[in-house]
């Protein structure tokens, strides 16, 4: 079935259209909308930005392959970045990332077998006087200690 | 020289201190830009900024009053402000804290810079992962529109202003500020050749202003106080580096943090007096002074200025940690101010460990516009695997220089200095450290041997 945006969705969309001289300037922003809507993009939602926007698909496919934050598959229920550049890494960021693979049960970059979890290692994400920290979906979680990844995980395997 | 203020951050930590009536309250919110929008004209707030001395607090520097002096009316285009809040710079996380804890500073410097400019519209630019800063800006905007602030008449002058918070969707080369400009423009963010440069042809073809969300938010501050006095509260004003900013320090250090302070603290004491010493008061052993493009320096160098010309001549002799953190005062000490974030490593921690994570991270993050930047930060880091697995020869070692200075000079944007310089500086600086994992005798390769709570490895 084609993609479309549920109707709270396209007012925001209408919303956003206003804020800027161009159409095209709302291509990040809708790209963020359809993936909070379907998880990830796929070619149905580039058909879909590429009309709204009256953008050919293969400008909305660039900038969905060049930022980080577009899934281009399915991922997990919840997202789980681990910052490992060197500021946190200073302060114990490869331990908890191994910590988090070993309880998960699976490496960065995968999503546990239930489909709830995809854990991946994040760049800088300017929480370096927190560290070591994660973003868990749109959360950031500072000062981790062992304990309160456990606390964490559970929470969102539960 | 330490001396700590609390112009941005009187609100940081007061129960809703990001609302409107904090800043009302603690820092006369808004009467500034009311004063200068009724009272200046356009060019005489631009010559009042110069006197500031504000330089850009981004990472390079620049004067943020001669950048606003670029500005020239178009007759047919609109004017552009963008606020640049990327913040990706590895060890960088300042901007962060005005987004989530003094919001209207940012929206109130939006207002002057705008009318300073000539500008309607402020776009400022968060990396999509800071919700709550976002969220915290959407608020404010929302509280400054009630209010009339924002609006089609600010405190009945005739000049529409308006604030938009747009976002990227992760990565780093989005910091740049052209890289940035195509991003908000719905493309791929692919930095642009310069010239043009956002003045002449910035946000969709209009001329353009980019700031840095910090440099933005001191201007209220500046103005409020006047501009040569704010320049004046800092120990360099004669250097032309004005007024205070925030300083942070991270890694091995007992109280990590952010604090606001006159210009001209010294790295002793943003590491010792505010981030309360070494982890275990171990001694130092380097420190990455304003994020990771900025060279490295080594706990023990020492100033070399003979010449009485330069900026550093005063410190010649001394402690790189007793030069006060300026612009022109770091670049001459071979490194650079950058961000103004401090990254602090104790004795025990491997460079060529700290080399292999940043390389890295420089590897994941080009564009891959250019072939040297592409190429090199791959060639860069794969090396830099091999050292740590123990393969490298001294042939590739060496290549390591040629590979770094062939991506100097010849990339369409800084990303391919902010690659070599950290890595040039580091080869420089631990050349027996890298030396020796080349003859066998590899380091730890330890970078946490601290006592975290995730123990200690060393
Ligand atoms: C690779 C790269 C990344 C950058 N990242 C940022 C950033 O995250 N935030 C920022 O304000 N400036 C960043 N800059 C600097 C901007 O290009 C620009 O100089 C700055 O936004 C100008 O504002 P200022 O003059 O107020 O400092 C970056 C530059 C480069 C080359
Ligand atoms: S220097 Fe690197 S990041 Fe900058 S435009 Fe070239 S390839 Fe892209
Ligand atoms: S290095 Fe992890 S937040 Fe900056």
């Amino acid at each position: 079935m084609p993609f479309a945006l549920t109707p709270e969705r396209d007012r925001e969309l209408t919303d956003i259209l206003t804020r800027y001289p161009t159409k095209m300037a709302a291509c990040i922003p809708l790209l963020h909308l359809c993936q909070e809507q379907n998880g990830f993009i796929d070619d149905d939602v580039v058909t879909f930005v590429s009309h709204r926007l009256d953008l050919p698909p293969a400008h909305v496919k660039g900038v969905v392959t060049f930022y980080t934050l577009f899934n281009q598959h399915k991922v997990g229920k919840h997202q789980v970045w681990v910052c490992r550049t060197l500021p946190c890494a200073l302060r114990g960021a490869n331990d908890m990332l191994h910590y988090c693979e070993k309880k998960l049960g699976i490496k960065a970059g995968e999503t546990t077998a239930d489909g709830k979890i995809t854990l991946r290692t994040a760049e800088c994400l300017a929480s370096c006087g927190s560290a070591p920290m994660m973003q868990v979906d749109k959360d950031y979680h500072e000062n981790l200690t062992p304990a309160a990844v456990d606390e964490i995980l559970e929470k969102l395997r539960s | 020289m330490l001396k700590q203020t609390n112009y941005l951050t009187k609100v940081y930590g007061l129960p809703e201190g990001w609302k409107l009536a904090a800043y009302e309250r603690e820092c006369d919110g808004y009467q500034t830009a009311k004063k200068v929008l009724t009272t200046m004209s356009q060019a005489d707030v631009v010559n009042e900024a110069k006197k500031a001395n504000i330089r850009g607090r981004g990472g390079a520097g620049f004067p943020m009053g001669v950048k606003w002096s670029f500005m020239k009316p178009h007759p047919t285009k609109p004017a552009y402000l963008v606020i640049n809040a990327d913040e990706g710079e590895p060890g960088t996380h300042k901007d962060r804290t005005i987004m989530e804890l003094n919001p209207h500073s940012v929206i109130e410097g939006c207002m002057i810079g705008c009318y300073a400019i000539g500008a309607h519209v402020a776009y400022v630019y968060v990396r999509d992962e800071l919700h709550l800063s976002k969220a915290r800006l959407w608020d404010a905007i929302k509280e400054a529109k009630a209010k009339g602030y924002l609006g089609k008449n600010p405190f009945g002058k005739d000049y529409a202003l308006d604030v938009v918070v747009h976002t990227g969707a992760g990565a780093y080369i989005c910091g740049e500020e052209t890289s940035l400009l195509n991003s908000l423009e719905g493309k791929r963010g692919e930095p642009r050749l310069k010239p043009p440069f956002p003045a002449q042809s910035g946000a969709f073809a209009c001329p353009t202003t980019v700031n840095n969300l910090e440099t933005i938010a001191a201007v209220p501050s500046a103005f409020k106080l006047g501009c040569e006095e704010f320049s004046k509260l800092s120990s360099i004003h004669h250097l032309n580096d004005g007024g205070v900013r925030l300083f942070g320090v991270n890694g091995h250090v007992k109280k990590p943090g952010v604090w606001e302070c006159a210009v001209g603290l010294t790295l002793r004491e943003l590491i010792y007096d505010l981030g309360g010493g070494i982890l275990g008061d171990k001694p130092l052993h380097s420190i990455i002074p304003g994020g990771s493009s900025t060279p490295v320096l080594k706990a023990d160098d020492v100033v070399h200025a003979p010449d009485e010309k330069s900026p550093l001549h005063a410190w010649h002799g001394k402690s790189v940690l007793d030069v006060p953190l300026g612009v022109d005062t770091f670049r001459n000490m071979g490194t650079m101010l950058g961000t103004c974030c401090a990254t602090v490593m104790a004795e025990g921690t491997d460079p060529v460990a700290c080399f292999h994570n940043l390389m890295q991270f420089y590897r994941l993050e080009s564009c891959g516009q250019c072939t040297p930047c592409r190429e090199g930060s791959g060639w860069l880091f794969r090396i830099a695997e091999k050292l740590m697995e123990g393969t490298c020869s001294m042939e590739e070692l060496n290549t390591l220089h040629e590979v770094a200075n062939g991506i100097m000079g010849n990339t369409i944007c800084a990303f391919g200095e902010g690659t070599a310089m950290p890595a040039l500086g580091y080869l420089k600086k631990f050349r027996k450290e890298f030396e020796a994992y080349v003859k066998g005798q590899r380091g730890t390769g330890v970078l946490n041997q601290m006592e975290t709570s995730w123990g200690g490895r060393a």
